[in-house]
């Protein structure tokens, strides 16, 4: 009673509902469109939105490389991409510009991405209004009327509270002028990789049940006050202690022995690309 | 040479599996999927319920394999539902042709038809049994041909099958349900849309029979108690096999007929009638009864009455308990989805709680340096 | 007066319910109260019509029931009307009957046009945001996007309604009632509206708050010169801040004119018991 599995684990009529959403999301950028969501082999909250978008999307040539909070080898990303790769067979990279399709949580990857790229990130909190609203039949209206008081609220308010914005990650932006939209919680260091991206970025809500999109080459602006700029996080005059980048997103480690701090670049591929071509350099260097 | 990434994550999982599938087979013993359904039925019910999906030998396959919890076993049942091509809706079932294995209300003691207590643990004493620790097949076949012949001296055998008409409609006889006009609107199928508020009580009920158990339950009981405002009383509770039919899918005009049988499924159905007030026509308030509907797949009767709660809940959102609100109950009872988003939280959160982190020193910089 | 008014309502309908032969038609209806006894629809307002004109008070004055807070809610968009026009005359929407504007340009005229006082502030106010911030919902609602000049906006705004500045950033759930009170009007006030709306604003505080919030408004008025509808079944507020007084009952305005002179002499037997009441 072995059931054979399908390509890319759904029924066709399944792929082609969620290939339908996401046409109806990239034409209207930033509008969250509600989908059925399948429940997939891997727990709702641990990216099913872009897992589906992935298997709806995904062909025989395409190459893939998914990312769990930057790191090509986190538990998660292992899971999702052996899911994919099982069902489909299609090769996998750790090479940013090797795949033709990115599955990423929270996380944009370092390397610019290209026309040829799918970016999908996997959205917990796909409503950016949630804080300030917690009726869904609400904010759907708030997005119609283009109400956006309430994002803007939250943030005079920690202004008020805090002296300056304190959103972490999943600072709100404006898409193409018109919807504000979760970025998911990728780093305010990332929001600006958003900004006419060459790349179709593609964004999935499993378990809220909502795809949205923002096409390449689409204005993506981050919410700011006119006398309180949108900031990034900083880290100072930090470099990764491995191949000293010092303009990217930079995870903190703490030296078990000396208990003080050190920094390593969050992007692990990044990071082995360029210490593969210091080596590179050095090589070349030595032999001359 | 160069450097590659660290595999770290591919070996943990690969060890982790290994560690679980020793974890289930040190003891070597060997569970059978079929004595599963046979010695489990409450759990296999439950299963194919909260998953709603209708196979028994599923359901048991997913417990084996879930060793026994209940959010795995319905976490892999659905994920196997998302890979299976829905063809057919089955014809609209009346549940008047239940083959009635247990029937009881508490709204009335004489009810037409008779109320049959059928098999149920309700009167059952909950000690442990530690004969059950050390029974004998050879001891349950005695007892088993004992129990037939017994049957078979006491109960003669009918030519026809006996329908049990609903209790309400009795009451609708009466004059005291006012009836409704048959609606065959087609209903909203929740798992190919969205559910969008206001739901319809399509959507409601589907999202609520295929509720978890648990948690159904709880917020019935919570309206109980007194965070909400429905207080019923069971009109009638059935357990029993339904029979599933659909129709030919190229006949453009569809007679009985023309419907196959495809099997049938045992169900709980609850209905629960709620004292409501309502305006007469002379504007005056009028005490009047309205149905809560509980079904939900095999014998579970607590759900089905919690759910017959809710629906009454659902139906007045005017009342401003949380049981009252669709968007509270509907979107917090699934079982896949809360435990998901609850054992997501094990995720690392490395990126997010550094930019935080980043956040809160920032704000404690400026304040330091304001004070100084 | 004769000035042109700043807000006209021509024949405003709300009618809760779908109606029944017997109630359907306006001309025949014959009800003794403002509902159906056969159906139970409820004729909340019946062809209201009111002229406010600029810088004055109009009172609506009624009992529970008589339809002028459906009927406040109607104009500020909180409910839809069953019927009826209500014009503007203020700028780019002249003429244009805003009952039948998309749902966008009603929230522009909220932003831009209104302010509102509820009876219950909780309605107005996000209790659980800071008192400053509750100001800046509005300014950013009308569009302004600079975080200092909401602030000191916001901050004279609170001073005005005597709301000491060291308490701006705390929440309004731990404020007093008349303190609440006081936020919402100075939110409502925010965005320089011509028109403002209040709405039982002082019924459920103490008397020595009520003077205090009703000083308040009268003072507003006279410095800003906003027209305000001040509804309220207490006819010693309309007498207090009213320059003009509607009377409503079962839905229907029953008597209108200068508030002095409903109080002198009032025509309608339901005024004059209203009036002898207050004596």
């Amino acid at each position: 009673m072995k059931n054979k599995t399908h390509f890319a684990f759904f029924d066709e009529g399944s792929k082609k509902e969620i290939r339908r959403t996401t046409l109806k999301a990239v034409a209207i950028p930033g509008y969250q469109v509600p989908f059925a969501s399948r429940e997939m082999p891997i727990a709702r909250g641990w990216g099913t939105g872009g897992l589906q978008l992935t298997l709806s999307l995904i062909g025989k040539e395409d190459c893939l490389k998914v990312i769990d909070q930057g790191a090509d080898e986190s538990v998660n990303a292992v899971s999702i991409k052996k899911l994919v790769q099982q069902t489909t067979g299609v090769e996998l990279t750790d090479q940013t510009e090797d795949a033709s399709l990115i599955q990423s949580r929270h996380r944009i990857p370092e390397v610019p991405l290209t026309e040829e790229q799918i970016l999908v990130l996997q959205v917990p909190t796909p409503e950016p209004l949630r804080d300030v609203e917690a009726s869904e039949y609400v904010t759907k209206r708030l997005h119609a009327e283009e109400e956006y008081s309430g994002a803007w609220l939250l943030l005079f308010e920690q202004i008020m509270k805090y002296g300056k914005t304190a959103t972490g990650a999943d600072h709100p932006v404006y898409v193409n002028g018109r919807y504000v939209m979760a970025p998911s919680p990728i780093p305010r260091f990332d929001n600006p990789k958003m900004h006419t991206s060459k790349a179709l970025t593609l964004l999935g809500a499993g378990r809220e049940k909502k795809i949205y999109a923002v096409p390449p080459y689409t204005d993506v602006t981050s919410l700011a006050f006119e006398d309180y700029p949108f900031t990034v996080e900083t880290f100072a005059d930090q470099a990764c202690h491995l191949c000293g980048a010092n303009d990217v997103f930079l995870d903190e480690l703490v030296d078990e022995t000396t208990g003080k701090a050190y920094y390593q670049c969050n992007d692990t591929s990044y990071c082995i690309d360029r210490l593969n071509s210091q080596e590179q350099v050095e090589v070349e260097h030595h032999h001359a | 040479m160069g450097y590659v990434a660290v595999k770290g994550g591919t070996k943990a999982i690969e060890a982790s599996i290994e560690r679980l599938t020793y974890d289930r087979l040190q003891e070597s013993e060997v569970i059978e999927v079929k004595t599963i359904m046979a010695t489990m039925r409450a759990l296999v019910d439950q299963v194919m319920s909260e998953s709603s999906l209708y196979s028994p030998f599923l359901a048991a396959l997913a417990i084996k394999q879930a060793e026994g919890s209940m959010e795995e076993a319905v976490f892999i049942m659905r994920a196997h539902r998302s890979t299976l091509p829905r063809l057919h809706y089955s014809n609209i079932v009346e549940s008047e042709s239940m083959l009635v294995e247990r029937r009881i209300s508490a709204s009335f003691k004489d009810i037409p038809g008779g109320q049959i207590l059928g098999s149920t643990t309700d009167y059952t004493h909950r000690l442990l049994d530690f004969s059950l620790a050390s029974e004998t097949k050879l001891e349950n076949d005695q007892w088993m041909k004992n129990y037939v012949d017994k049957l078979e001296q006491a109960v003669s055998p009918q030519d026809e099958v006996l329908f049990f008409p609903k209790v309400v409609d009795y009451l609708r006889q009466e004059g005291l349900f006012g009836g409704h006009e048959l609606d065959d609107t087609p209903p909203t199928d929740i798992t190919k849309e969205n559910l969008s508020f206001p739901a319809s009580r399509s959507a409601r009920l589907q999202t609520l029979t295929r509720g978890q158990t648990g948690a159904v339950t709880a917020l019935g009981y919570a309206s109980l108690r007194g965070y909400g405002q429905v207080h019923p009383t069971v009109g009638e509770v059935r357990v029993g096999m339904l029979p599933i039919y659909v129709g030919h899918p190229n006949e453009p005009e569809q007679t009985e007929e023309d419907s196959y049988y495809i099997g049938e499924i045992k169900v709980s159905e609850v209905e629960s009638f709620v004292p409501v007030s309502v305006k007469n026509e002379q504007n005056e308030a009028e005490l009047d009864f309205e149905i809560g509907y509980g079904v939900c797949y095999g014998q579970n009767e607590t759900k089905a009455i919690a759910m017959s709660i809710l629906d009454q809940c659902l139906e007045h959102p005017e009342a401003s308990f949380p049981t009252h609100d669709e968007e509270f109950v509907l979107l917090h009872i699934d079982s896949v989805e809360a435990t998901g988003f609850i054992s997501h939280l094990k995720l690392p959160h490395y990126v997010t709680f550094q930019s935080k982190l980043n956040s809160v020193r920032e704000v404690k910089r400026k304040g330091e340096s304001n004070e100084e | 007066m004769h000035e042109e008014p700043i807000l006209q309502v021509r024949n405003l309908n709300k009618q809760f319910g779908n109606g029944c032969t017997h109630c359907r038609n306006k001309v025949d209806r014959q009800l003794e109260k403002n509902y159906c006894p056969i159906c139970g629809t409820v004729y909340a307002c019946q062809d209201v019509s009111l002229d406010l004109f600029p810088g004055e008070i109009l009172g609506i004055v009624g009992e529970s029931g008589s339809g002028k807070s459906t009927m406040m809610q109607c104009l500020y968009f909180d409910a839809p009307v069953t019927s009826g026009e209500a014009f503007i005359y203020n700028g780019e929407l002249n003429g244009l009957n805003v009952f039948q504007l998309s749902p966008q340009k009603q929230r522009y005229i909220r932003n831009h046009k209104y302010g509102m006082v509820y009876q219950n502030p909780v309605n107005g106010l996000k209790m659980n945001f800071s008192s400053i911030g509750n100001i800046a919902e509005k300014l950013i609602a009308a569009g302004n996007r600079h975080v200092s000049s909401m602030e000191s906006t916001g901050n004279k705004l609170l001073e005005h309604v005597q709301i000491p500045l060291f308490r701006s950033k705390e929440e309004p759930q731990n404020f007093s009632g008349g303190m609440q009170q006081r936020v919402q009007i100075a939110k409502a006030l925010s965005n320089n509206p011509p028109i403002l709306f209040l709405d039982e604003v002082t019924t459920g505080l103490d008397l020595s708050v009520q003077a205090n919030v009703l000083d308040l408004i009268k003072q507003i008025q006279r410095e800003w010169g906003i027209s305000m509808i001040v509804v309220s079944h207490d006819l010693a507020v309309i007498r207090m801040l009213a320059d003009r007084t509607m009377v409503m009952l079962n839905g229907s305005v029953i008597e209108e004119g200068l508030t002095d002179q409903i109080l002198e002499d009032p025509q309608h037997a339901y005024t004059q018991r209203l009036v002898y009441s207050l004596l």
